[in-house]
């Protein structure tokens, strides 16, 4: 049964996701914004009988994911955007020896120690993979505590089909802001189908052996290959994207997280006002919505992409939509927070085409 | 004789696959894999193992060793093996590794799993050397040693003092067992092998980390012979690395 209505900040909401969701395992190091997730987990994954450990360094706790994986549970490691750079290798690591595992992301500012404040200029990190090799991850990009509660599920449940790393990627903004939540039916870790693969014992079968070495290069490149019809076939079935007021919209933005719910507050004030704006909110950021985005972009709307980094989100606008629409800009770097009148200002300097707030992008 | 009464002296372990392998002539990772294959057999725990490759000259280990294994990123197998042994704890999880591995990249993984005495049985090969990578600097290289990258030989001023990991771990509380041995003569293969053993054990009776270093011939990156590598080990690397037990606390009864 789906638990009750509860009222959870968005960390702990992450925590709690992922317990119900079958995760017995929790490998971390802390790092600001997010370490409401790893405190709460170290109680409660005490009280299922489950590990957490506080690691020595994000490079251990992404190598100890390898090793739960492998031997079969439910993983999750939690880090902010420089300790995310760490664990890239290990990221890596996990595509290449088709590991499943969800890694969670609160982004920060940036480059280097940056700060603390709510950003997205990990874009390209997550999405183009920031460690070494051909690969791909999903990544889950929720915009407030019901949807880090499913999307936390969705991450184990993605992981596990694909045998594949998830990345879900929130900030500080999402993962302290408190709302209620509805948690899906538990999962009991003993119910999950059972891994045909995993590293137990070679009782009654053959050895197993977990590895990315590829040392013939016949080999690597059927393995690259094999990894990439996966994520073709990801991309193909796991695109996820909501429409909001997009119906008739002749102007809209394109954003995700939280840049999408300050966004759908300016929507909804110029909405009471009759103009004809929407949003189009990815939810997944890889596989992008190519198809639904493009679709819209036909009708000859303006596309107004609003995020909160300089220019990494739009990117991938730009390759699915080309010179269908007009496309503009507007990017918020290093923490400040824009309030929803910010947005609907750059909104109607878009409608009305005075370059005033943002910029039209050349395709 | 009648076939009968025939006593089958020597045979393959089946802890070690029947196949060839990559090491060079005079190699220890293939002494070291056979009396590692024999103790798993002897104690009956092939199919409750889960090795841990390393990145060097043995990350291959998971084509000769028939047991599951995983191979890690550099230096991380203890982290690793961390992983497997919170969720597989029945199991006996080894990692096997090189010095390069352990003692550098690695520290860190090495150190605070044998401080949070991870129940982990740790095999770690000391050739004084990068073998894999074609002979540089190891961290354990000692002074004077020619590699590819201390050409004058280690320079204690310019490269630092070799490192000696098992006696810094043996710092650590809960680390249980460490012993040094070589693999330079029958007799202290025989030791090495029964130190292997008594790790494991160790492990099984879930008392905590044990280690076993194993100063190793690397005769293709020394460029000696195998017989004056052996020779080697005893007359000079010996000093540096003296052979015995580091620490024991199955011995003192604090081990339990």
């Amino acid at each position: 049964m789906p638990s009750e209505r509860m009222l959870m900040r968005g960390a702990h909401v992450v925590g709690e996701a992922a317990v119900r969701a079958g995760c017995r395992c929790y490998f971390g190091y802390p790092i600001t914004p997010q370490n409401e997730l790893p405190e709460y987990l170290s109680s409660r994954l005490a009280e299922v009988g489950g590990t957490f450990i506080q690691a020595e360094s994000e490079v251990a706790s992404i190598n100890m994911v390898i090793g739960a994986s492998a031997a079969g549970a439910r993983v999750m490691t939690s880090s902010s955007s420089p300790g995310i750079s760490l664990k890239q290798e290990g990221i890596s690591y996990l595509c290449g020896q088709e590991l499943p595992a969800v890694i969670v992301n609160m982004m920060r500012g940036g480059p280097g120690l940056g700060n603390i404040a709510p950003s997205q200029a990990d874009y390209f990190q997550a999405t183009r993979g920031g460690g070494h090799g051909d690969y791909r991850l999903p990544v889950l990009a929720p915009s407030g505590c019901q949807e880090l509660a499913e999307l936390t599920f969705l991450a184990f449940e993605l992981a596990d089909t694909y045998r594949n790393p998830v990345m879900l990627v929130g900030d500080g903004l999402m993962g302290q802001m408190m709302e209620p939540v509805v948690f899906p039916d538990p999962i009991d870790p003993k119910d999950l189908p059972p891994k045909d693969w995993i590293l137990d014992g070679c009782k009654g079968r053959p050895p197993r052996a977990i590895y990315s070495l590829f040392l013939e290069p016949p080999v690597l490149y059927q393995h690259n290959l094999h990894l990439q019809g996966k994520y073709d076939r990801i991309a193909a079935k796991e695109v996820r994207f909501e429409h909001y007021q997009t119906e008739g919209a002749e102007v809209v933005v394109v954003a995700y997280g939280t840049a999408s719910r300050i966004a759908k507050g300016a929507v909804n004030r110029l909405r009471r006002e009759g103009l004809p704006v929407g949003l189009f909110r990815p939810i997944t950021l890889w596989p992008f919505p190519k198809e639904a985005l493009r679709q819209m972009a036909q009708n000859g709307i303006k596309i107004a992409v609003f995020e909160l980094s300089l220019g990494q989100l739009v990117e991938d606008v730009i390759l699915t939509v080309g010179a269908r629409s007009e496309i503009y800009f507007h990017g918020i770097p290093g923490g400040p927070i824009p309030t929803p009148a910010e947005v609907e200002d750059y909104i109607r300097s878009v409608m009305s085409g005075d370059g005033r707030v943002g910029r039209r992008v050349e395709v | 004789m009648s076939q009968a009464a025939m006593k089958r002296i020597y045979s393959m372990p089946e802890s070690l696959k029947d196949t060839s392998n990559h090491y060079c002539p005079g190699c220890g990772h293939s002494v070291v894999h056979r009396i590692l294959a024999e103790v798993l057999d002897e104690m009956g725990l092939r199919e409750r193992t889960i090795g841990v490759a390393p990145v060097g000259c043995a990350v291959l280990a998971y084509n000769y060793f028939n047991f599951d294994m995983v191979e890690a990123p550099h230096g991380r197998a203890l982290a690793v093996a961390t992983g497997i042994k919170r969720v597989q704890p029945d199991k006996l999880v080894l990692t096997y590794q090189g010095d390069g591995d352990l003692a550098a990249i690695g520290t860190a993984e090495t150190i605070h799993a044998a401080n949070r005495g991870e129940k982990i049985s740790t095999v770690f090969i000391n050739n004084a050397i990068y073998g894999m990578t074609g002979g540089q600097m190891a961290p354990t290289t000692i002074e004077g040693l020619w590699s590819t990258t201390t050409p004058g030989g280690r320079d204690l001023d310019r490269d630092g003092y070799p490192i000696d990991i098992s006696r810094m771990l043996a710092v650590c509380p809960r680390t249980v067992y460490i012993e040094r041995c070589a693999i330079t003569s029958p007799k202290n293969i025989r030791r090495a092998k029964r130190a292997i053993r008594k790790s494991f054990e160790i492990q099984m009776k879930g008392l905590g980390f044990s280690l076993v270093e194993i100063l190793s011939p690397c005769p293709t990156n020394w460029k000696m012979s195998p017989k004056e590598a052996w020779m080697w080990i005893e007359k000079v690397l010996e000093r540096t690395y003296p052979l015995g037990v580091i620490k024991d606390l199955t011995e003192s009864g604090d081990g339990g």
